[in-house]
């Protein structure tokens, strides 16, 4: 095959029926990450229809949405927040006991975001058709990967066929040239990023995001860019696989082994767009022009340099109601703003070098007085990691919070919440109204830029501290 | 599914862009394990004050507002998480159609999957819709048309597939049932094994 962009290559090797004027391609699904919150309506769909799960070893189930962050020394003690929470976490417990489904349930070491996990276990290859019922499944293509959000309804299709009906996206390539400057990190580009092409910019599109800028990243920073592409509208965002994302697979528990490691590089190794290859759009950014980004609005593509004022929306009725929900003030620059809350965490940005970062910025000083911050890694196995570093020997002696793994802050739907009417500077990636709680004013920034800002007490460039 | 072929109704204006899922229903709505009853929690901080009192200015609270089953939104309707829930609590509330100049990818396909009618219009027709809530429409599904009330009929753009599952309350899951030779066939042929 010649001339074909990453994403054709990985889509048209998933065709189980071609799409035709009438009808939709099925798309075969390599791994399907399933959660508590998006599954039990599909698993009651399932159980009317008396059909059971097609491929029960296709599907990674954990729990991460719901489930509390308060430190317990043991997951016996445990308190769920919430009656109906809880019992949508017992639901998952026996939905997947009932139809055969290996959970990785409270206690296990590899319990995580969905997004965290799938990569660690290794789980997550090149080449691979991967969805979830979560919008930022699109992480997964950092390693060339196709992997998007689906519904419940989604969810249930693929329980019970291991299929989609789908038809073909568009194609965007998005070109970071050149060197990213010191200082400045992942999420500062994906949000720049955003910032270019709008919230809406990647709707109908597959991104693949290319370039020196990309090719210089580390895994957990592929993962930060591609995480965020749904905030650009896009359901995916892929990166063709390379020696990095190779060395980060090896070894992982559900890795290819043995002799099956070489043959499955070598398959890898052709997963990159062909010279000549079209795509149907194209953005091209300059690594250089690139700062620590910070939103000011409602919405990720509401973004500004740290050090550049707040736009002015001219008479645009939905920018003045952003600044007004979020108390902002246009042609002034956020570093003036006071901080209540930090979050560190999520599935964009709750990886081990996310925690190291807030580390290295926390080591020696203290979070400002009246700041709550919140370090929540995104898995078991980070927490363990950052542990025998003593990371949270750092995070706790600064006068930050150590919590087990989960969604946390992000979401707010499992007791971690930003009282209404609070500014929080967030790791997360959606500074939606109302998102981190009612009323919760929520920043978006690199993890870098949220320590610095816990810190000081209001939104900080984080390069003083460099 | 139910088969849905027109619908004609007025309609309930909320102009503001880009309104995500997290305003449509927010994420402490989403620990239940059912999809019903979710529309006393549609919009519910647009609709209540923190301390739970209604806010008067907000276009669904509105008595010209009841019983109107076509939302016409600002552009990008639907944009964030992929919560199918989403769909649930409009459909649920009485909503049956979303008008709008652009409507996120994976709130409108689980609208699709559930019944909840996406129309994409252009910017003149749509200005007009803004400019006049209230107004009785009519969808077409069948033909994809919007029939503004002065008669004139507009096309809107939809996947012929999605239209024949809705026209003829086609369960998408059925179908997919019907391909299980070739799914089969598909997993004991493919060069490599996940």
């Amino acid at each position: 095959m010649s001339n074909s962009t990453l994403f054709e290559k990985v889509w048209s090797d998933h065709v189980v029926v071609p799409e035709t004027v009438e009808t939709p391609a099925l798309l075969y699904i390599d791994l399907h990450i399933i959660h508590e919150v998006t599954t039990p309506q599909a698993f009651t769909r399932l159980r009317e229809l008396g059909l059971p799960v097609r491929r029960p070893e296709l599907t990674l189930p954990t729990m991460d949405h719901s489930t509390p962050t308060t430190p317990v020394s043991s997951f016996k003690d445990l308190a769920i927040v919430g009656d109906s929470a809880a019992n949508q976490i017992r639901q998952m417990e026996s939905n997947c006991a009932e139809f055969g489904l290996d959970l990785i349930g409270f206690g296990n070491d590899h319990r995580g975001i969905v997004h965290v996990i799938g990569p660690e276990l290794g789980a997550t290859q090149p080449g691979k058709t991967i969805v979830c019922g979560d919008s930022h499944s699109s992480t997964h293509g950092a390693f060339g990967a196709l992997a998007f959000g689906i519904g419940t309804t989604e969810v249930g299709h693929v329980l019970a066929t291991q299929c989609l009906l789908q038809r073909k996206p568009k194609t965007l390539s998005i070109d970071i040239d050149g060197k990213i400057p010191d200082g400045v990190t992942a999420k500062d580009l994906i949000l720049a990023v955003i910032g270019q092409i709008g919230v809406d910019g990647g709707t109908g599109h597959v991104i693949e995001y290319r370039g020196d800028a990309i090719a210089a990243l580390d895994m957990d920073s592929r993962m930060t860019v591609c995480n965020m592409s749904i905030e650009g509208g896009a359901r995916a965002g892929m990166i063709a696989p390379d020696d990095t994302t190779f060395e980060y697979l090896h070894g992982r528990p559900r890795s290819p082994q043995g002799a099956d490691w070489e043959s499955a590089v070598a398959r890898w190794q052709q997963l990159r767009t062909d010279e000549g290859a079209e795509f149907d759009k194209a953005v091209r950014l300059a690594a250089s022009t690139l700062q620590p980004m910070v939103t000011f609005g409602t919405n990720p593509g509401m973004v500004v340099g740290i050090s550049d004022p707040v736009p002015d929306g001219g008479d645009d009725p939905s920018f003045r109601k952003a600044l007004d929900y979020m108390r902002i003030e246009s042609g002034k620059p956020m570093t003036d703003n006071p901080v209540d809350v930090v979050f560190i965490g999520s599935c964009t940005n709750g990886r081990l070098s996310d925690i190291k970062e807030a580390a290295r910025v926390l080591k020696g000083r203290k979070v400002a007085a009246g700041v709550r911050m919140l370090v929540v890694p995104g898995s078991q196995q980070v927490k363990n990691e950052a542990e025998a570093i003593g990371l949270d020997q750092i995070i706790l002696a600064a006068g930050a919070e150590w919590r087990e793994a989960g969604c946390s802050m992000c979401i707010g739907m499992n007791g971690d919440t930003v009282p209404h009417g609070k500014l929080s500077v967030s790791t997360s990636n959606r500074n939606f109204e109302g998102r981190q709680g009612i009323g919760a004013r929520t920043v978006l920034a690199s993890p870098a830029t949220a320590a610095a800002s816990a810190v000081r007490g209001r939104v900080t460039d984080p390069r003083i501290f460099s | 599914m139910t088969s849905i072929k027109s619908i004609r109704s007025r309609t309930v204006v909320l102009p503001t862009k880009d309104i995500d899922t997290d305003q449509i229903i927010a994420a402490r709505f989403l620990t239940t394990t059912s999809r019903d009853g979710l529309g006393e929690s549609l919009f519910y901080d647009l609709r209540y004050t923190a301390d739970g009192s209604e806010r008067t200015g907000f276009p669904l609270n509105k008595a010209e507002a009841k019983g109107c089953g076509i939302l016409v939104a600002g552009n990008n309707f639907g944009c964030g998480s992929s919560r199918e829930h989403a769909p649930w609590a409009l459909l649920d509330y009485g909503f049956q159609a979303i008008i709008s100049t652009e409507i996120a990818d994976i709130f409108r396909n689980n609208s699709l999957k559930n019944g909840l009618v996406p129309v994409v219009v252009d910017g003149d027709t749509h200005r007009w819709l803004l400019d006049n809530p209230g107004a009785e429409v009519e969808i077409d599904v069948q033909n994809a048309t919007l029939k503004l009330p002065d008669g004139q009929t507009t096309k809107f753009p939809i996947d012929g597939f999605a239209k024949y599952c809705l026209v003829e309350g086609v369960d998408q899951l059925g179908f997919l049932r019907q391909h299980a030779d070739a799914i089969t066939r598909f997993e004991e042929t493919r060069a490599w094994k996940p």
